[in-house]
């Protein structure tokens, strides 16, 4: 399969790779994909308390694409407020890379990837919350 | 030493210079319809033909007569299987063959059991139609199947035993180490078995089945052997006498010859006979029509000399490339996972899943090495390998694989590189792997609710 040139920069320059504290409050962590289909990605955002998006790092078991794809949103929620990540879409990505038909899903994964990730936070966030009220 | 590197020799082999250049004269100046009985370009490519025969019939034991030109593998496997199927048609109509086989008897297989299955629904409408005592629609069937109970009905019964023209067929499990249990083949056999169609090597493994004890049971049993050899080849030895094999499925390209000719081995004695698929002048002893590849099968026949000359010293010194590959990568890295038997092997193949790094992506990291991947990613479908699942292999690992095909213009230069660069890559994906890591802390994957998808 013939990749783009941005498939191959971001699978042999990975922007951002690396893992986070999972434990600390200000970092969401999204975890989709499964082993079974070949394709795992682990997002984890750094969050500001007033929901800027500081910092990202990813992990990726997958194919060229798959690591493109988080590669490529690392880049693009760093500097975001959460409001403005969750309006990433699937398409974006598949868009930006010019991935082929068959690898959309890599796509779909980033994107789901961004959401756990935020979700994460929101939860930590609204247990603080309730812990400290 | 040249980049890319070529570790896909199970796919197709390169052209041997010596091979070529016996071909070349038949493509020039020799260029005669082998048919031809009226001059002398005739009766010089009859005689290359002759020759090449005998060079293709003495790599595997066999006699001139036996050997059956076709254009290749696939061919050859179809018309093995939908010759004797069609052919032995009111002996019998089931098949026997492995889940592991190459597509081009799996999906042979699968287009027979098609058959039958049409013919069997064109029978139950008929059937139906008769009891209704009005024309019946396909639509209407399952109702009426229903009421009229068609399984303990005596007529259709009876028509249903009639010849169809296809095949019931049973697709066997392969043990854990990629052979077929003997025992398991011996029960699936029954009285209207007329075929078990077994490979030699495994083209993604390379796992080498015990092809004489098959034979062996097969000849007890009065059931032809047909073995797609395509892969072990030259490569092992095969000799369809010693092993009772009565229909072989042999190819050139994956042994240094050109592609687009191959042969099928149909035996003389005791006598097997086959229906052809393609009609026409008669050619090949009516089994295969179509005017003769001629310097094609010119190359085909040298290829087939040089395999004999030369397996012995050739599979030794692959072999110890192969081991020096396997233990290069297996002592650098931790978590890999060979697939299929190490002892029943072909000598050039090594299929190996190295854990948490996925393969297509892998492929990708070594794109200077030309290899295969045991998953299936490459292609529209994005599941992986029949082959390893069918040996029980995790998914996980089974995205993870590779498969390096050694040959006999690979160096040892060639291993070495490969070796650090896989090494290399491997330990940067992993690097990447949330599973790796995951992994690492201990954490079991098997634990986590993945998000399916």
């Amino acid at each position: 399969m013939a990749y783009s040139d941005k498939v191959i920069d971001h699978y042999e320059n990975p922007r951002n790779v690396g893992s986070m504290d999972k434990e600390d409050p200000n970092v969401g962590t999204g975890l989709v994909g499964a082993p079974a289909c070949g394709d795992v990605m682990r997002l984890q955002l750094k969050i500001s308390d007033d929901g800027l998006i500081e910092d990202a790092r990813f992990k990726t078991f997958g194919c060229g694409s798959a690591i493109a794809s988080s590669s490529l949103v690392t880049e693009w929620v760093k500097g975001k407020t959460v409001d403005q990540a969750m309006t990433i879409s699937n398409k974006d990505v598949a868009r930006e890379l010019a991935l082929p038909p068959v690898k959309i899903h890599c796509s779909v994964l980033a994107e789901d990837a961004i959401k756990a990730a935020i979700e994460d936070f929101k939860k930590k966030r609204a247990a603080r919350q309730a812990k400290a009220s | 030493m040249k980049l890319p590197i070529y570790m896909d020799n199970h796919a197709t082999t390169p052209l041997d210079p010596r091979v070529l250049e016996v071909m070349l004269p038949y493509l020039r100046e020799d260029f005669g319809n082998a048919s031809s009985r009226n001059h002398v370009f005739g009766w010089k490519a009859e005689a290359a033909v002759k020759k090449a025969r005998a060079q293709v019939a003495a790599l595997i034991g066999a006699s001139d007569q036996e050997i059956v030109f076709t254009s290749g593998a696939t061919e050859s496997d179809n018309l093995a299987i939908k010759g004797v199927v069609e052919y032995y048609k009111t002996k019998g109509d089931h098949i026997i063959t492995l889940k592991t086989e190459h597509k081009a008897v799996l999906d042979t297989c699968k287009r027979l059991e098609r058959v039958r299955q049409e013919r069997l629904d064109e029978l139950k409408l008929l059937r139906l139609s008769q009891l209704a005592e009005r024309d019946v629609s396909p639509e209407e069937v399952a109702e009426l199947a229903a009421k009229h109970d068609l399984e303990n009905d005596a007529t259709y019964r009876k028509w249903a035993e009639l010849p169809t023209g296809g095949a019931r067929v049973t697709y066997l499990d392969v043990e854990q180490d990629g052979r077929v249990s003997l025992e398991k083949l011996e029960e699936a056999m029954t009285p209207k078995t007329v075929l078990v169609s077994i490979m030699l090597a495994n083209n993604e493994i390379g796992v080498v089945q015990p092809i004489a004890r098959i034979g062996e049971l097969c000849r007890k049993k009065g059931i032809l052997f047909h073995c797609d050899a395509v892969q072990g080849i030259g490569k092992v030895p095969f000799d369809v006498e010693a092993m009772k094999v009565d229909l072989a499925s042999i190819t050139s390209h994956k042994m240094y010859g050109p592609k687009g000719i191959g042969a099928l081995y149909v035996r003389r004695k005791p006598r097997v006979r086959i229906a052809p698929i393609i009609d026409g002048g008669g050619h090949e002893r009516g089994m295969r029509s179509g005017t003769l590849n001629v310097a094609a099968i010119v190359g085909f026949g040298h290829a087939a000399e040089l395999a004999r000359l030369e397996m012995a010293d050739e599979a030794a010194r692959i072999l110890r490339l192969r081991e020096k590959l396997r233990k290069g990568l297996t002592d650098a890295l931790d978590m890999t996972v060979l697939n299929g038997s190490l002892e029943h092997r072909l000598p050039g193949n090594l299929n190996i899943s190295f854990a948490h790094a996925e393969g297509e992506s892998l492929m990708m990291g070594i794109k200077d090495v030309a290899v295969s991947s045991g998953s299936a990613c490459t292609s529209a479908s994005l599941e992986p390998s029949y082959v390893l699942r069918a040996l029980g292999v995790d998914e996980e690992l089974a995205h993870s694989s590779i498969r390096f095909g050694l040959g006999r213009f690979t160096t040892e230069e060639e291993v070495d590189y490969v070796v650090k660069l896989v090494v290399d890559k491997v330990r940067k994906l992993r690097d990447m792997s949330p599973l790796y890591e995951m992994a690492k802390e201990g954490i079991d994957l098997k634990s986590i609710a993945w998000t399916a998808h």
